[in-house]
């Protein structure tokens, strides 16, 4: 899931300062499970919009924000509101705002109304933990199904470094479990062997952001 | 000379730390240097100590160099990529630096520049092992280097953190990727020690405990509160306490002090004593009491 969170108010009345016409995107997805970006928040938006003096023209959720072809196809469908819109807001992800911004009129200005946050897991209503940052080489095998790479505040893949507290949390913040130390907690009963085996650097090219070769369009 | 032979000799190992300045002025850590360079067989310069932005330590070893002392640079990864790193430690090498501390580094959010994007393309295991390849005269991809270095390669440890299994079975690494001498955490409970240096019993390299001086109580209870892995045990927060106090009446009534700063030596000198017997030697870190050096190897006696 990704895990996004509003933008506050002022930013997004700045974007759209000289906008009197808005045609609202939500998603299905991920920010519908979130609350960022579902039927009720896009509806939220649309009436806060018009206290500030702005006029809806539409609002439609994507199936979701972030399926280029869907977009297409929805964004047809709304062709006629979309035609007296003067800026699309996007309440998704960075992913879906793209996707709005490669789907629709070029000449339409589109809007982020979130902050993409990170990959999450949906922990229950409004509590979202980052475990994995998609980095292309899963390792998750050797520790114990406890990613070292995301939830370690380095990084570490060969061991915790000195700064593990006593109560087993990052030297970071105390609210942090040192992921090291729940490694060492669930496989403590057993052999510790797969931590002794020397772990080669990462590859970069595999990360988010760093994939210099990634095709377009392709994976 | 790197520390090599002096590792290899079998005496009794001293090494202290100088930090470089926050700005260009390096008088300070120069006369520490020439303080502490006839009385130690090396000199550690910290790398963006504690992630507050300063004066880099390979200019400064290179400077110390010309001195007549014997620096250790210490490398952090969280800085640099490998890219980097490696071009570091081969330019250390044509300044003349022969001696690398490898470690991770304190994270970004913990120093002065919070913001700060944290690297760590390596950690301290892979950096030693990219160093040790150095000396082997290749890079990490197995190019072929032209003239190559020939570092003495250290390491650290944490005796006193939790787990200690995961440190120890880190250390195996940090020796495997081609440690040559290990600098341990602050250390004032002997006991848990001499416990310690039981488990790594196995790894044959020469471990230097970590003295902290302690300035005065109130640092070693911030230590206790805020540096994981370090107990400072009561009873020398005690004597420390009494100095102050002691110091405190000297001053009301006129008289001089010297209490605490008479405790401190004392506290580093008898545990610098208590090492002695277990391990290969101590790695002073006066943090800024250079000065006091002196008279804390004079009263330990080594």
């Amino acid at each position: 899931m990704t895990i996004t969170e509003p933008k506050p108010l002022e930013e997004i009345l700045g974007y759209l300062k000289d906008v009197s016409k808005v045609f609202i995107i939500g998603c299905s997805d991920c920010a519908t499970v979130v609350k960022t970006g579902g039927e009720p928040e896009v509806a939220a938006m649309k009436e806060t919009l018009a206290a500030n003096g702005k006029t809806v023209v539409g609002t439609m959720i994507g199936e979701p924000g972030c399926h280029l072809l869907n977009m297409k196809r929805q964004l047809r469908e709304n062709k006629d509101a979309l035609a007296e819109a003067e800026a699309i807001l996007v309440m998704s992800c960075g992913t879906g705002t793209q996707t709005a911004a490669a789907a629709g009129d070029k000449d339409l200005p589109v809007y982020p109304a979130n902050n993409s946050l990170y990959l999450g897991q949906v922990e229950r209503q409004g509590h979202f933990r980052e475990l994995c940052s998609a980095c292309g080489e899963c390792t998750l095998t050797r520790t114990a199904a406890i990613c070292t790479v995301t939830r370690c505040a380095k990084g570490l893949q060969n061991g915790p470094c000195g700064g593990t507290t006593a109560e087993g949390k990052c030297e970071v913040s105390p609210d942090r479990d040192c992921a090291w130390y729940l490694v060492y907690e669930a496989m403590k009963s057993g052999a510790l062997d797969p931590l002794r085996e020397y772990v080669a650097p990462k590859d970069a090219r595999l990360r988010p952001g760093l994939r210099p070769v990634a095709p377009e369009g392709g994976k | 000379m790197s520390l090599r032979p002096i590792l290899q000799s079998g005496k009794f190992i001293v090494t202290g730390e100088v930090g470089p300045p926050k700005g260009t002025d390096l008088s300070h850590v120069l006369e520490e240097t020439k303080l502490l360079t006839p009385l130690v067989d090396a000199i550690n310069v910290t790398d963006i100590q504690a992630a507050a932005m300063r004066l880099g330590s390979m200019a400064t070893c290179h400077l110390m160099k010309d001195l007549g002392a014997e620096p250790v640079l210490q490398m952090v990864t969280r800085d640099r990529n490998r890219l980097a790193l490696q071009s570091d430690l081969l330019s250390a090498w044509a300044l003349g630096i022969e001696n690398v501390l490898c470690l991770t580094g304190d994270h970004p959010i913990l120093g002065d520049h919070r913001a700060a994007k944290p690297v760590y393309d390596l950690d301290s295991v892979q950096l030693l092992a990219a160093a040790k390849g150095l000396n082997e005269g290749h890079d990490m991809m197995g190019n072929e280097l032209e003239g190559k270095p020939d570092f003495c390669l250290g390491a650290v440890v944490s005796p006193g953190a939790t787990p200690l299994e995961l440190q120890i079975l880190k250390l195996e690494k940090k020796v495997a990727a081609g440690a040559e001498f290990i600098q341990t955490q602050a250390v004032y409970d002997v006991n848990m020690f001499a416990e310690f240096m039981n488990k790594v019993s196995h790894l044959k390299v020469p471990i230097l405990a970590g003295v902290v001086v302690l300035k005065n109580a109130g640092m070693a209870r911030y230590m206790n509160a805020n540096v994981a892995g370090v107990t400072v045990p009561d009873d020398l927060i005690k004597r420390l306490s009494a100095a102050g106090a002691a110091d405190k009446q000297a001053k009301e009534e006129g008289k001089k002090g010297g209490n605490v700063v008479a405790a401190s030596i004392e506290i580093a000198a008898q545990l610098i004593r208590d090492f002695k017997p277990l391990c290969r030697g101590v790695h002073i870190m006066p943090l800024g009491w250079g000065h006091h050096v002196p008279k804390i190897l004079e009263a330990a006696a080594v």
